[in-house]
């Protein structure tokens, strides 16, 4: 029987002690936050410990904060989020960090702690610029060979800056900046707390 | 003595054997593979960023376009990242339809591994079979939702519609006459329900035909036995999951482990390997699709015995009926209010898991109270496994690389997003 995520939480609490800067749990989910600085280190500590035994990396993503709630909220920018997993135990946990430098993300690679994350960091640094100290190959992987720029960053417009197309003269593709305008069918509204009163969490 | 050096090539991005588009740069001594490469990405659509400007509903459809090859799970996982966040309880029929498409994914997942992973190495025969069984599946998706493959079925707060009372039938046509129709529709005379209990019936055998054609074929065993050998804790350490980690002995299931839906009232078992080679795994897969089978039977018995309503009555999430929305002004206007501004979903985070035919599918969802998801992460179960695809081969020779492909299960859709 795998245990609740207050116990777990309260465990990981036991283990980190007050390197943990914020935590809690919602939806049945725990989640920590911890300073950028000691990453590495309590991700060996969460794999290494034997009660917690987070021995499966799930995911590894980048998130860009910047336009939180139309940007109502102060705070660092850039975050990279962890989710693990525990086969042994069969529980999860969220680990979530800020990167220290908006201009400049840097973050330890976890690559020795769990191989798996290794193309999970390549991903966030292509997408979000996040650069990885220590990973052995920080390349791009989803993006075209050449690509400048970090897509998934809120700044980076839907249209790309870029397009691609034939030029019979030449006779070889050429990039030339976008054409086409971008266009927002359905525009993104955030409303005050239980609006519509939707669903259990809305009337809780 | 003459100078012998490495040598590098380029293994697609066109290659009927990459299963997609994957460009995979290896490295080679003669035949054995020093190093593989792959390159990813050629399928890129930015699907997460898409659904940063896509209402919540409207980025259902994209699900189906990640692993093209198990449609409903994808939804599924992210009708259940909305659902966690809102706080919804699906109703109940809702839940066993949707357990029965789950597991009706599985097997069409697992048929399309198998077909073409038996078409790499050398077998025809069992692609044909393989593809015979999808076509009555896809059928069944086409039944419910009116598209063979990106049916957009799963909504949150429940799944589109009930299951019709009619199994489409064939129509006469120039090139089948009269007697070929009436054969063809013999099983498609009931309900989809009654449909899918005949096919459930028969796919065990089919399941046991395929076995006599690769379970003690000499070919397949030499080319699958003692291949790509992974043990378990490596396993883990790279992330794998799905067949892939039960093919090395670990029983983890997320039906069994942490069911969602009703996949604790369900009897099945989970299979596991001993030696973690493709065999093994070929094996795994092959006894998921008899389990899956046994699901399908359990849901459609009940199913049948119990109606009820398929979707939440809440109409912030879900749309009212057509009939609703004709007749009263306050349905027509919740009506239009969902499919233009879209539902909101209150402010947090959820992770929502299940256990796709390749792994676990997770969906990563971040809310900031819009309309909108604020973020969205799709983890793909092929995206670890083909990162492991280096270490899987090396030390192989370069005809084994083919098994290796399809032993991971890998699509496209879901690694590049």
């Amino acid at each position: 029987m795998p245990i609740t995520p207050e116990t777990l939480l309260q465990r990981v609490q036991e283990l980190l002690g007050d390197k943990i800067v914020k935590s809690g749990v919602a939806l049945d989910e725990a989640t920590i936050e911890v300073a950028p600085q000691d990453w590495h280190e309590i991700a060996l500590a969460l794999r290494d410990d034997t009660g917690l035994a987070f021995d499966l990396m799930m995911d590894l993503c980048g998130v860009d904060y910047s336009t939180y709630q139309d940007g109502a909220r102060d705070g660092k920018r850039f975050a990279v989020v962890l989710h693990l997993l525990s086969i042994k135990r069969n529980h999860r946990l969220r680990v979530r960090t800020f990167c220290a430098d908006d201009e400049l993300p840097i973050l330890a690679s976890l690559v020795e702690v769990w191989p798996a994350v290794n193309w999970f960091e390549r991903e966030a640094f292509d997408l979000y610029g996040i650069i990885f100290d220590g990973h052995p190959d920080l390349r791009r992987i989803l993006t075209d060979y050449g690509f400048i720029g970090h897509p998934f960053r809120k700044d980076f417009p839907i249209s790309g800056h870029v397009e691609m197309r034939y030029d019979p003269e030449l006779k070889r593709v050429v990039y030339q900046p976008v054409s086409i305008e971008p266009r927002e069918v359905t525009p993104r509204i955030v409303r005050e707390d239980q609006y519509g009163d939707v669903g259990q969490r809305g009337k809780a | 003595m003459a100078e012998i050096r490495n040598y590098t090539i380029n293994f697609g991005p066109q290659h009927p054997a990459a299963h997609g588009v994957l460009r995979l740069v290896l490295e080679l001594d003669g035949e054995v593979i020093e190093r593989a490469d792959p390159h990813v990405g050629l399928l890129h659509r930015g699907t997460e960023k898409l659904a940063e400007t896509k209402t919540f509903l409207q980025s259902v459809p994209y699900m189906d376009r990640l692993d093209y090859m198990s449609m409903m799970v994808n939804e599924h996982a992210y009708c259940m990242a909305i659902e966690k966040l809102v706080g919804i309880q699906v109703p109940e029929r809702a839940q066993y339809i949707r357990v029965m498409f789950d597991e009706i994914t599985r097997i069409l997942n697992h048929l399309l591994w198998l077909g073409t992973h038996a078409l790499d190495i050398g077998a025809m025969t069992v692609f044909l079979y393989a593809f015979r069984e999808r076509e009555d599946l896809m059928d069944v998706y086409e039944a419910v939702s009116g598209a063979r493959m990106h049916a957009a079925y799963y909504r949150p707060g429940g799944v589109y519609r009930d299951l019709p009372d009619r199994m489409p039938h064939y129509q006469a046509n120039q090139r089948q006459n009269e007697a070929d129709i009436r054969r063809l529709n013999e099983n498609r005379q009931g309900s989809v329900l009654d449909f899918l209990e005949d096919f459930s019936k028969r796919f065990f055998g089919y399941v046991d035909e395929y076995e006599t054609l690769l379970t003690d074929n000499r070919i397949w065993k030499q080319r699958t036995v003692g291949i790509a050998v992974i043990d378990p804790e490596r396993a883990k350490a790279l992330g794998f999951t799905g067949p892939m980690l039960r093919g090395s002995g670990i029983a983890w299931d997320l039906r069994k482990m942490q069911p969602y839906e009703v996949y604790d009232r369900m009897d099945f078992e989970i299979p596991v390997g001993r030696t973690g080679d493709c065999y093994d795994r070929y094996l795994v897969r092959m006894e998921e699709m008899r389990q899956s089978n046994r699901i399908i039977q359990q849901c459609v018995a009940w199913l049948k015995k119990n109606p009820g309503p398929v979707i939440v009555e809440d109409h912030k999430i879900a749309p009212p009926s057509r009939v609703g929305m004709k007749s009263n002004m306050e349905e027509l206007i919740h009506h239009f209010k969902l499919f233009t501004e879209g539902m909101h979903v209150p402010e947090g985070e959820a992770y929502a898991a299940v256990e796709h035919p390749k792994g676990e599918f997770g969906v990563y969802m971040i809310s900031d109270g819009a309309n909108k998801p604020y973020r969205l992460k799709l983890r793909a179960p092929g995206f670890s496994h083909l990162a492991g695809l280096d270490e899987l081969s090396r030390g192989h020779m370069i005809a084994d690389v083919v098994a290796i492909i399809g032993t991971l299960d890998i699509v496209f859709g879901d690694i590049d997003r």
